[in-house]
């Protein structure tokens, strides 16, 4: 890996972005990579808005992922998108979970509207049916996120080795949740 | 067996900032912790809750708390530490103001054993209300040796040179972090875990050391400077301070601490710029001869911190002292007469977190350069963009909902002015319930209604936690009594402090429970109710209507599980 790859996961409050940032660390630990995550705790949860950043490389310094330098942003929710198109520009590549989640007294923004504004940013879109797949599967739409990082790795967008994802759930997943998130995996790599 | 208490050298394993703090305290032989827990520095107590059963096993002296508030856990702290042992407080930025009171009088006493605080400010305010407290002049003003770490790994090892240095010279070590700081994750490489010592220490009574009566006091005083400066000459000679780019020939260089340092290498990777930069790894006292000694090499210096300036104030100071001619480039704010300020721009705001982009266009600015992207350009086609908030509100199924409802139901919200407090229900300023007319610190509800009902004679209904009536709501409450005002006082008992993930209280601990309305009596309110708001909504109304037509101060305890909790507990 030339570069730094510079990743960020956008969602709503209890859809599992700090747990998909530790696999994304184990997994980069268990491959001997340089990174660093952030996160943000407190009132960021409660259903609010949550963001996590995810930097790997040689040596990596600033925690944050800097203004229209993303790689790779992983939308778990629709509209949260918008909010993240701050890490955009042409070379991002967007995987967006096909979910939207209302915001309590405001209107939803329409799909299309979203894809329009992400298009003024990048055009690599692509949406996956990620929440709805693990719901038929499982009967869990959290599995979403793991399923949409395995997607990613799939696809080349995530320089990262699927049996180090695989270790990355092994060791931060709890026990009792461990069998559906490998499967989820599974699923995404099929 | 928890990774943390793995006692494996030279392993690495991912921790976060505030992890690697308890990891470092750990390495330290750390025997007593205490808290109140407070985002960005809940996860110390987290950790330690988690671990202290295990922790026990290593070091059978080892004692672990959440105290009722932050001056409580640093006077419990200092009171294991003057008795010759190891101890570690943590808090939010606010916590230290509670605690403030004990922290500048124990700093003339000093300790025995060894001490260190860990104190996390929130820039841009992203898990406080409150205020955008900036902690670092508690430094000055306590005369508290303070140590800002970058990033997991300097965590832990500046934790253990803390205690180190605590113990080397009987003083209390401050250790400030900010929210990215603490809650950016990354490898730590472990270091060893001592054995523990069986001997135990005892507090050896001495009327010289602890008592700060005058004129005892002053000498005091003098004994805390003596200590500093010491601490001053050891500091000059640190590598904790680092110099990068310490050869470059460039004429601006560049100083900074904690996470702003981190933002600095980037920019410069970025921009692909070797400028010397010095980075300190204490900000109090400043090793000032370092400082000269990077200065006088160069024309210009840029000042990187968040929020207010503090380093950029402490060395124009310095500069000025010493005659040197060099341009300060940080902050907007003119300071000192303001005259050797005068060429000066603001590049960096006082207001909202740094980011890594925001030093890269600084730099670039000075340097006439173009920054690696087009920042602005980019900015403005983003602002452009309408996007919803979607702002934290009460979980579904939260037991608080039934008060808003009721109160909604039943309470002229036109004439009615709702206090707000620290806690869960400050969501209560959500657009969707919009019941909250003010909002300070913990504590202040109620006192502030008591001013309200005293001068206006509006009716007041306040808010308050269980957790934040222990912590600061009860002189608040007897305040009511004693001089005499009729605000209703809900107190909120989910049985918990659940935004700050759950942590015990009085109230619901291990050992003997403190009950609300026991303490709510004893401070003299004759009317108290404690209704389950949930399961009897009817009587919570009732409740509230009767209340309200009180001359005098009433308390209704709304008591249900918090909703999150009541499921942690099932699964």
């Amino acid at each position: 890996m030339k570069k730094d790859f510079n990743l960020i996961i956008v969602g709503v409050g209890g859809q599992g972005q700090i747990t998909l940032l530790r696999i994304l660390e184990e997994a980069a630990l268990a491959e001997n990579k340089d990174f660093k995550g952030s996160e943000l705790h407190g009132l960021s949860q409660r259903g609010g808005s949550v963001e996590v950043h995810f930097r790997m490389g040689k040596n990596i310094l600033s925690p944050l992922v800097s203004q229209g330098d993303a790689d790779l942003i992983l939308a778990l929710e629709m509209q949260e998108s918008l909010r993240s198109l701050y890490y955009a520009s042409p070379k991002t590549q967007f995987l967006l979970n096909k979910l939207i989640i209302p915001i309590p007294g405001e209107n939803i923004v329409p799909e299309d509207q979203i894809i329009n504004s992400i298009k003024n940013f990048t055009k690599k879109i692509e949406i996956v049916e990620a929440s709805k797949i693990c719901k038929e599967k499982f009967q869990k739409e959290v599995l979403a996120g793991v399923y949409l990082l395995g997607y990613a790795q799939k696809r080349k967008l995530l320089p990262l080795r699927k049996e180090s994802l695989e270790e990355g759930i092994k060791k931060v997943v709890p026990e009792k949740y461990l069998v559906e998130n490998l499967e989820a995996l599974k699923l995404s790599q099929s | 067996m928890k990774e943390i208490l793995l006692n494996k050298s030279g392993k690495k394993i991912i921790l976060l900032g505030n992890e690697a703090v308890c990891r470092g305290a750990i390495e330290a032989g750390v025997d007593f912790v205490s808290t109140y827990p407070g985002t960005p520095a809940s996860e110390i107590g987290n950790t330690f809750w988690q671990i202290k059963e295990d922790f026990k096993k290593i070091n059978p002296k080892f004692h672990f708390e959440f105290s009722t508030n932050e001056k409580v856990a640093m006077e419990a702290a200092a009171g294991a530490a003057i008795s010759g042992f190891k101890s570690l407080v943590a808090m939010k930025n606010f916590g230290l103001n509670v605690a403030s009171d004990f922290l500048c009088t124990l700093m003339y006493s000093g300790i025995e054993g060894s001490m260190v605080i860990f104190v996390a400010d929130d820039p841009s305010c992203w898990s406080s209300a409150q205020s955008e407290q900036n902690t670092r002049f508690y430094s000055l003003m306590a005369h508290i040796p303070t140590l800002e770490p970058s990033e997991p790994q300097e965590f832990k090892d500046f934790t253990k040179f803390a205690f180190n240095l605590s113990a080397q010279f009987k003083i209390p070590v401050m250790i400030r972090s900010t929210t990215r700081a603490s809650h950016q994750s990354g490898p730590v490489t472990l270091g060893e875990i001592p054995n523990s010592k069986f001997q135990i220490p005892k507090f050896v009574k001495d009327p010289k050391k602890f008592s700060t009566m005058p004129p005892r006091v002053l000498e005091m005083k003098k004994e805390l400077f003596e200590k500093i400066e010491k601490i001053k000459k050891q500091f000059e000679k640190s590598n904790l301070n680092k110099i990068i780019y310490g050869n470059s020939r460039e004429k601006l260089g560049i100083l900074t601490s904690g996470v702003s340092f981190l933002y600095v290498m980037e920019a410069l990777k970025k921009l692909n710029l070797k400028l010397p930069v010095l980075k300190l790894g204490f900000i109090y006292p400043l090793p000032e001869r370092k400082i000269l000694n990077f200065l006088k090499k160069l024309k210009s210096v840029l000042i990187v911190e968040e929020l207010e300036p503090y380093l950029e104030r402490e060395i124009a100071i310095l500069a000025k002292k010493e005659n040197l001619k060099i341009k300060i480039f940080g902050k907007g704010e003119k300071i000192e007469g303001g005259r050797i300020w005068k060429e000066r721009k603001a590049i960096l705001p006082q207001i909202g977190e740094l980011k890594p982009e925001y030093v890269e266009i600084a730099i670039s600015k000075i340097l006439n350069k173009k920054p690696s992207f087009n920042y602005q350009l980019h900015l403005k086609k983003f602002e452009k963009l309408k996007i919803p908030a979607r702002p934290p509100i009460l979980c579904p199924g939260c037991p608080y909902w039934a008060v808003v409802n009721a109160i909604k139901k039943v309470v002229d919200l036109q004439k009615v002015i709702f206090g707000g407090e620290i806690g869960c229900y400050m969501l209560f300023s959500h657009k969707v319930i919009n019941l909250q007319d003010y909002l300070y610190c913990m504590g202040s509800s109620t006192s502030i209604a008591h001013g309200i009902s005293k001068t206006s004679k509006q009716k007041v209904i306040t808010f308050i936690g269980d957790s934040s009536f222990f912590h600061a709501g009860i002189p608040a409450l007897i305040n009511t009594v004693f001089n005499q005002s009729n605000p209703l006082i809900i107190i909120l008992e989910n049985q918990t402090t659940a935004m700050t993930g759950h942590q015990p209280h009085p109230g619901v601990g291990d050992g003997r429970v403190v009950k609300v309305e026991e303490i709510v009596r004893a401070c003299g309110i004759k009317n108290v109710k404690v209704i389950d708001q949930v399961k009897n909504p009817e009587e919570f109304e009732k409740g509230l209507k009767e209340f309200l037509e009180k001359d005098e101060a009433s308390v209704i305890i709304a008591r249900h599980i918090c909703a999150l909790l009541e499921k942690k507990k099932k699964t």
